[in-house]
């Protein structure tokens, strides 16, 4: 089971509201079928990202994929560390592989995402 | 390694070759651009002749073994080529040579151009790209060019199916587009409702691939052109995969408006270890003006006595986007592709389709019961397992493609493309005999079989080879490209 206190995209992002700030990172899923990540590209605080537009690149041995926004929004911050240690996506996706934390522009949006049941029921379909 | 470095085997002192005594006046070089050290390896040439060939008896080649890497085409390259590519007329001749002198060179240029424009049904042809993702730059070029010439500046947008080829993505962001993916049916066709949907004014064109990455044939491919003409977009065609059609279907008459060969795939020239390509691009008549300067052409000697013909390099051609490489291409690549269609003519040319096909189609239904097939259909020149079976076991396409090294064939390719889960795509080429593929059928149930009883064995291969598992994930993160330190 995932964690209960954030939501949950199709494409395997996660967003979890912490203060006023919405943070964002991938799913343990993700980083599995990923495999061993390897560089991790991010915007520049005081970039817009887009709902369901990149807003960064992530790399593994495997494949390079397209970071997709869960929700529109301002970057306030990024998660500096992951720029020497993108293992740590791999190693903590949920805490320490956090990826950027953004200004909503509609707390709301969040409330559309998939509860941490529906995203298990997700991946299920997957198999 | 086995193999130590030319660096590690230096001797100081020691050379390969003496020169000459100098006939001419000595002058020195300016000070400033003179070094005290030198550090290159100091060797005789006998040393550096075994370096070099121990290091090619470690590398797995076409010519030593079966190399089944999907989307590559690794067939075999027939000797007769290499002969004719070292003829002197090819090899001493000079770029600035005047046109009356290399009239020959020119008219295998013209020919192989017009045999490219009859093959693909697109009879405007450049020879210049020098690989394929080349071609594909010269051929998003193009129609960004066509595009702009009609005034029709607001296209912004490149669609492209999720099954595509990782250069096609990018050669349309480097032309300034922005990318948006088209996704798969469950037959493995792009889903020409969802195309319908995307498809506007703001759209450039389709990159399509076809077969696609899957090895399959777009059964709607003709409803697909409707759909990007209707909206005033163009279709480009990544010919990575031509091997399945050739004197069979025609590009040009399924809709397609622009399409890079890969001579180094499809017409047998050698392939692989970074050396030339071939990227020919061939388009439809209405956008031949925009190809790369020049163009080989031929017309009648203005000469007394005319009726004869004369090839010539075309540079007058205002709509050209220009040259894409130096002067006119790899030439070599050329005579290749030229003895190769020469030599197998149309009829043969036609076979090579059909043996590609059955080759594939026989592997496929060999090894449908071992390993999962996502999508169950007749394929082309290749078809594309996935490993999901075995991964439940432990066992990944990773480890099968390593173990596969250990029985002696190269893997196909794997993890791609990035639609099939533990992606195995495989090509085996017209060239290989009913007895390789069987072979190599019975190297992949004997995996499928050790994935079942005894997991470790794969997943600890390959255990025959100089060095085994190389970390991946230390090179990619800290890369240490210097010999020393």
């Amino acid at each position: 089971m995932e964690p209960t206190d954030r939501k949950y995209t199709k494409d395997h992002e996660w967003a979890k509201l912490d203060e006023a700030l919405a943070v964002m990172g991938i799913t343990d899923y993700a980083q599995e079928q990923l495999g061993d990540i390897v560089y991790v590209e991010l915007p520049q605080p005081g970039d817009a990202v887009e709902l369901a537009q990149s807003f960064g690149i992530i790399e593994s041995v495997k494949a390079a994929s397209d970071l997709l926004a869960p929700i529109d929004g301002e970057v306030v911050a990024i998660n500096e560390e992951l720029v020497d240690r993108p293992e740590l996506v791999n190693e903590d996706p949920y805490e320490g592989g956090w990826m950027v934390k953004v200004q909503p522009d509609d707390e709301a949006q969040l409330a559309g995402l998939m509860t941490a049941e529906q995203y298990s029921a997700h991946l299920k379909t997957l198999e | 390694m086995t193999e130590p470095l030319l660096f590690e085997l230096t001797s100081p002192g020691r050379v390969g070759c003496r020169l000459p005594a100098v006939d001419v006046p000595e002058a020195a070089l300016p000070g400033d651009l003179l070094r005290e050290d030198l550090p290159l390896p100091e060797l005789s040439e006998r040393e550096v002749v075994q370096h070099f060939t121990r290091l090619s008896q470690l590398n797995f080649s076409v010519d030593t073994g079966f190399y089944p890497l999907g989307s590559c085409t690794m067939k075999y390259n027939p000797k007769m080529h290499e002969d004719v590519a070292r003829y002197p007329g090819f090899t001493q001749i000079h770029p600035r040579q005047d046109e009356s002198t290399v009239q020959g060179a020119l008219q295998l240029m013209c020919e192989l151009q017009g045999y490219l424009g009859e093959i693909t049904g697109l009879p405007a042809v450049s020879l210049q790209p020098v690989a394929g993702a080349h071609g594909e730059l010269t051929g998003m070029l193009i129609i960004r060019a066509y595009h702009l010439e009609r005034g029709d500046e607001d296209r912004n947008t490149v669609l492209v199916p999720d099954s595509a080829h990782g250069t096609n993505p990018a050669t349309a962001a480097m032309c300034g587009y922005r990318v948006v993916t088209v996704p798969s049916d469950r037959r493995g066709n792009i889903d020409a409702q969802e195309l319908d949907r995307l498809m506007d004014e703001s759209v450039a064109g389709l990159m399509l691939t076809n077969p696609n990455t899957l090895g399959l044939f777009e059964e709607h491919i003709l409803e697909v052109a409707e759909i990007v003409h209707g909206a005033g977009g163009l279709i480009y065609c990544d010919g990575a995969n031509m091997n399945a059609l050739l004197g069979i279907s025609k590009p040009g008459e399924l809709g397609t408006d622009v399409l890079h060969l890969n001579l180094h795939k499809t017409f047998s020239t050698p392939h692989g270890g970074g050396g030339p390509g071939g990227g020919a691009t061939a388009v439809t008549e209405e956008l031949g003006p925009f190809l790369p300067l020049p163009v080989v052409a031929r017309r009648e000697t203005k000469e007394a006595g005319a009726g004869r013909l004369e090839y010539y390099l075309d540079y007058d051609r205002p709509s050209s986007i220009g040259p894409v490489s130096g002067f006119f291409g790899n030439f070599g690549v050329m005579v290749k592709a030229y003895a190769y269609l020469r030599s197998l003519g149309e009829s043969g040319l036609r076979e090579v389709s059909e043996d590609a096909v059955l080759n594939a189609n026989y592997v496929l239904h060999r090894l449908k019961e071992y390993y999962d097939l996502p999508y169950d259909r007749f394929c082309l020149h290749e078809c594309v397992f996935s490993g999901t079976v075995q991964a439940k076991l432990g066992v990944h396409t990773i480890d099968i493609a390593k173990r596969l090294i250990d029985l002696g064939f190269h893997p196909p390719t794997v993890y791609f493309p990035l639609i099939v889960d533990e992606a195995l795509m495989i090509e085996p080429t017209e060239t290989e005999s009913v007895e390789t593929l069987d072979a190599f059928v019975a190297a992949m149930r004997q995996i499928a079989r050790e994935a079942e009883e005894e997991p470790q064995v794969v997943r600890s291969a390959p255990e025959s080879t100089p060095v085994g598992r190389l970390d991946e994930v230390a090179a990619a993160r800290e890369p240490n490209l210097r010999w020393m330190g």
